[in-house]
């Protein structure tokens, strides 16, 4: 096995990854960065992000409203420090990636332009057409071309994290082209693995989108936080999954049902605005949990559109005119087009909501810590509770950056300050127990199971049970499922034994990492008896902040379900209220 | 939902014990709204998971699935099946590229040329954050705004006919991510861009064949970047030759 000494390493190449090893590299050149990615920097899902990265930007805006629209749109689960520090630094942030040139769409005067998003009081999310997580990704990835600090592994699978004396000395990772093992030896590491959506059977996310980081940590005993806080973002491609930008209601599409009804006004999102004149944080411009859970009612309705690809209803576009859709949205009309045959311009465009973003992750803290001292966690794969129940859409974007940042200061003074010898003899038994898992799995024959047999039964089970509205019954049945699939998982065999480019071997890692997770998600939805946010239980249709103002806990216990803890809810100015979206109408 | 049949004809090749590679060819029964990548994927899971290729976004926008798809550099998941319904489709790795294994190619050289462009902003002098934005109109950002768009899928590459001849040549990709930065009004590194591109693998070696444009997914159109390199390219040479040479 090969040894790779380095200071930090990081693991993940999006957004997060780049932005921290870019800041390692940026104020302390001498210390060596590995970032670790399994695949090439700029195939990280950060480049499907559309919409735009919020921060404080413009004169009629203000550092107190962004905090209470992200408060609030989080349902209060949020943990007010973070918010407070994230909105601060946002803009910062947000202009250093346009000093890096990334191609931020322009006012008339040369200013940023800014659009309005999903429960945002104001118009402050900065955006790129509607390619913005493209850009940054791809500004991120070249500008971190010039740091010869950073040492890349592209295309190394990360498989275990490295614990010895009670803190996080490194993880061990196999190089995909060659299937040989690297033991990277750090003095801190950083995950930045991103998200988990595909565990559920219809989402916006991409293949690689499998948790792995967030179950590495998991395994290693770093409890998962809110893990049942799943986001359904209202308007998905049917048959693909494929997203169409809160921008498209942003810059004025309506919902319609089959009757073309603007069906949103009878949620508590009301009164109808006017065509092509949105109105922030009403109808269209509420929050991705209402209105995903809207469509759900409209569906139990008998009002939705039933089609071969599931029940739909519409996002229509079609006032905007082709000039506009060409200059705002042109990435919306090419997916409409290439994905669903139908063009905005002209036509309606049949959605449906899709699993999008998981609000929950590894758990971290304001400084991007985890309980564990020498890792750190950034982007979708942590939660350092920036969103709550619910996120706003345009936050994570800006997530990303902030604590990117700040993991590096943080990472970079806990490397500085750790001179202790590495346990090489206890890294080297770890590392070694890793390759015997993988050789075990890779010669183990016999196996009945398939990969995308249990992935199938994985998603459904999910969707049916911890979908957009849950009960105690359909939990209970899910947590059921994913605890027989965790024990069938040991049945699968593989039929790849080569050492290069394996991918039935990654594919089976990443169903091992996601079915652990699902048990969090699960599991963390069936105790936590109240509806907020994204969590939605038809049996506990109430806000309880009596017993469950706490972020939930996951604890791995091997083979068994997690033991669920609780953890409190920082708060500092802004108590539980009411999540008003009615503009104030009634 | 009615099917599209498809014969797909998949290169394969695994170095570890394949002397050459081959062809296989599965029957899918395709759904009508699939891209040639979910035939792909319904190979993987349910009929062959030895295949070995590339893919995550599904959106035309990670670059990771570029292909020979009927002989064309493509992004797999976003050709429909029904442009090759009832036939047989061949389906190969990315041109002009090693074969690491089936539809996989080595892409460590486009990594290599694109660091050498420089393909980031360079200034003499960093204005402050706190002094806020670079104003930058919009017709400035027009300007470069088309060759942002470049996904690094490679089909340019695969496109090529000078790279295919003189693998040296630095490619379109790279080149139009070069343009980009030298045509942004925030920039400042033309003069030291300049010494890689004037190299005789830099523009000099494009004979302006168009294919690049022609198998561009995302209407980057690297032929006209590299057009207007070659002429920046030259004028940048006269000004150095003249002793004004900078931007
Ligand atoms: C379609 C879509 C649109 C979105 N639009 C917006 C938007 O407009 N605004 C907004 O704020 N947010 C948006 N989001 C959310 C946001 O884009 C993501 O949350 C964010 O980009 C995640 O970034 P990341 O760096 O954490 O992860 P990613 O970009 O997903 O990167 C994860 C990295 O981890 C690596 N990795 C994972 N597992 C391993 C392993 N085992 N070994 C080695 N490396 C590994 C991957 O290779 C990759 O480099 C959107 C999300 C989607 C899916």
């Amino acid at each position: 096995m090969e040894l790779i000494k380095t200071d930090i390493a990081i693991v993940g190449a999006g957004g997060a990854g780049l932005r921290t090893a870019i800041a390692v590299a940026e104020s302390n050149p001498d210390l060596k960065v590995a970032l670790i990615s399994k695949v090439y920097p700029m195939r990280s899902h950060t480049c499907a992000a559309e919409g735009g990265a919020a921060g404080v930007i413009k004169s009629d805006d203000s550092l107190d409203l962004h905090f209470n629209d992200t408060v609030g749109g989080g349902d209060w689960l949020t943990d007010q420090d973070v918010v407070e520090y994230f909105v601060n630094e946002a803009p910062k942030e947000l202009l250093q990636l346009e000093h890096w040139g990334c191609p931020w769409s322009r006012e008339p005067n040369g200013s940023v332009g800014v659009r309005p998003f999903g429960g945002m009081k104001i118009k402050r999310t900065w955006f790129a057409a509607d390619k913005s997580g493209f850009h940054i990704l791809h500004t991120l990835f070249q500008t971190s071309l010039k740091y010869p600090s950073i040492e890349r592994f592209d295309e190394f699978f990360s498989i275990d994290l490295l614990m010895a004396d009670g803190r996080c000395q490194g993880v061990v990772a196999m190089e995909m082209k060659s299937g040989r093992l690297f033991r990277f030896q750090a003095k801190a590491v950083v995950l930045c693995s991103g998200g988990a959506g595909r565990m559920f059977p219809f989402s916006t996310n991409g293949a690689i989108k499998t948790g792995d980081g967030t179950a590495m940590a998991y395994r290693a005993g770093v409890p998962t936080k809110d893990m049942e806080f799943v986001q359904y973002h209202p308007t998905g491609l049917l048959a693909t999954g494929i997203l169409l930008t809160e921008g498209c209601r942003g810059e004025g599409g309506v919902l319609r049902n089959k009757d073309g009804y603007r069906y949103l006004q009878d949620y508590g999102m009301g009164p109808e605005t006017p065509l092509g004149e949105p109105v922030l944080k009403t109808m269209e411009l509420g929050p991705r949990d209402r209105l995903s859970q809207a469509f759900w009612h409209e569906q139990q309705k008998g009002n939705t559109i039933p089609t071969s690809w599931g029940d739909s209803t519409h996002l229509d576009m079609t006032h905007l005119g082709e000039k506009h859709i060409d200059e705002r949205l042109p990435l919306v009309r090419e997916l409409s087009i290439t994905y669903a045959g139908v063009d905005p311009v002209k036509e309606p465009v049949p959605i449906r909501p899709v699993v999008h973003y998981m609000m929950g992750g590894i758990h971290t803290n304001i400084d991007a810590e985890t309980p564990v001292p020498g890792l750190f966690a950034v982007g979708e794969c942590a939660c350092a509770s920036l969103n709550g129940a619910n996120r706003l859409g345009s936050n994570s974007l800006t997530e990303l950056l902030v604590f990117g940042k700040r993991a590096a200061t943080n990472a970079v003074e806990f490397a500085r300050n750790r001179n202790a010898e590495a346990n090489e003899s206890e890294l080297q038994e770890q590392a070694d127990k890793a390759q015997t898992k993988i050789r075990e799995l890779v010669q183990r024959s016999g196996g009945t199971e398939s990969i995308a047999g249990l992935r199938a039964e994985m998603t459904k089970s999910l969707e049916e049970g911890a979908g957009i509205y849950r009960t105690e019954e359909t939990l209970q049945k899910t947590c059921n499922t994913i605890a027989d699939l965790r024990k069938r998982y040991a049945g699968i065999e593989l039929h790849d034994k080569s050492n290069v480019f394996n991918t039935d071997l990654f594919q089976a890692l990443e169903l091992g990492n996601m079915l652990a997770l699902a048990q969090t998600v699960a599991e963390g939805a069936l105790a936590r008896k109240e509806s907020r946010g994204s969590h939605q239980r038809l049996d506990y249709e109430a806000r309880d902040d009596e017993q469950y103002l706490k972020h939930t806990l996951a604890y791995y216990q091997g083979d068994e379900a997690p033991r669920i803890d609780y953890h409190d809810v920082v708060i500092t100015k802004s108590k539980p209220g009411v999540r008003d979206y009615s503009g104030g109408a009634k | 939902m009615s099917a599209v049949q498809l014969e797909l004809e998949i290169l394969r090749y695994d170095p570890e014990k394949d002397q050459e590679p081959h062809f296989q060819t599965y029957q899918v029964a395709c759904q009508e709204e699939w891209m040639v990548l979910d035939a792909i994927n319904h190979v993987k899971d349910e009929v062959d998971t030895t295949l070995s290729y590339r893919w995550s976004c599904h959106m035309a926008v990670c670059g990771s699935c570029g292909m020979m798809i009927d002989g064309q550099p493509k992004l797999a998941c976003k050709v429909s099946v029904k442009d090759y319904a009832n036939k047989k489709v061949r389906i190969e790795p990315l041109a002009n590229f090693p074969i690491e294994r089936d539809l996989v190619v080595v892409q460590d050289d486009f990594m290599e040329k694109l660091k050498r462009v420089k393909p980031y902003i360079i200034r003499k002098e960093e204005q402050p954050i706190e002094a806020g934005e670079y104003k930058q109109s919009p017709a400035e950002l027009k300007k470069f705004k088309q060759f942002t768009l470049c996904i690094n899928c490679l089909c340019c590459y695969a496109a090529c006919p000078e790279y295919a001849l003189t693998p040296e040549f630095m490619g379109p990709a790279a080149l139009a991510l070069a343009h980009r930065y030298n045509t942004d009004s925030r920039d400042q590194g033309l003069a030291e861009r300049h010494k890689e591109l004037s190299k005789p693998e830099g523009v000099w070696d494009c004979s302006f064949t168009d294919t690049c444009s022609i198998a561009c997914p995302k209407h980057v159109d690297p032929a006209s970047a590299l057009q207007q390199l070659k002429i920046a390219t030259t004028v940048q040479w006269y000004k150095e030759l003249i002793g004004m040479g900078d931007k």
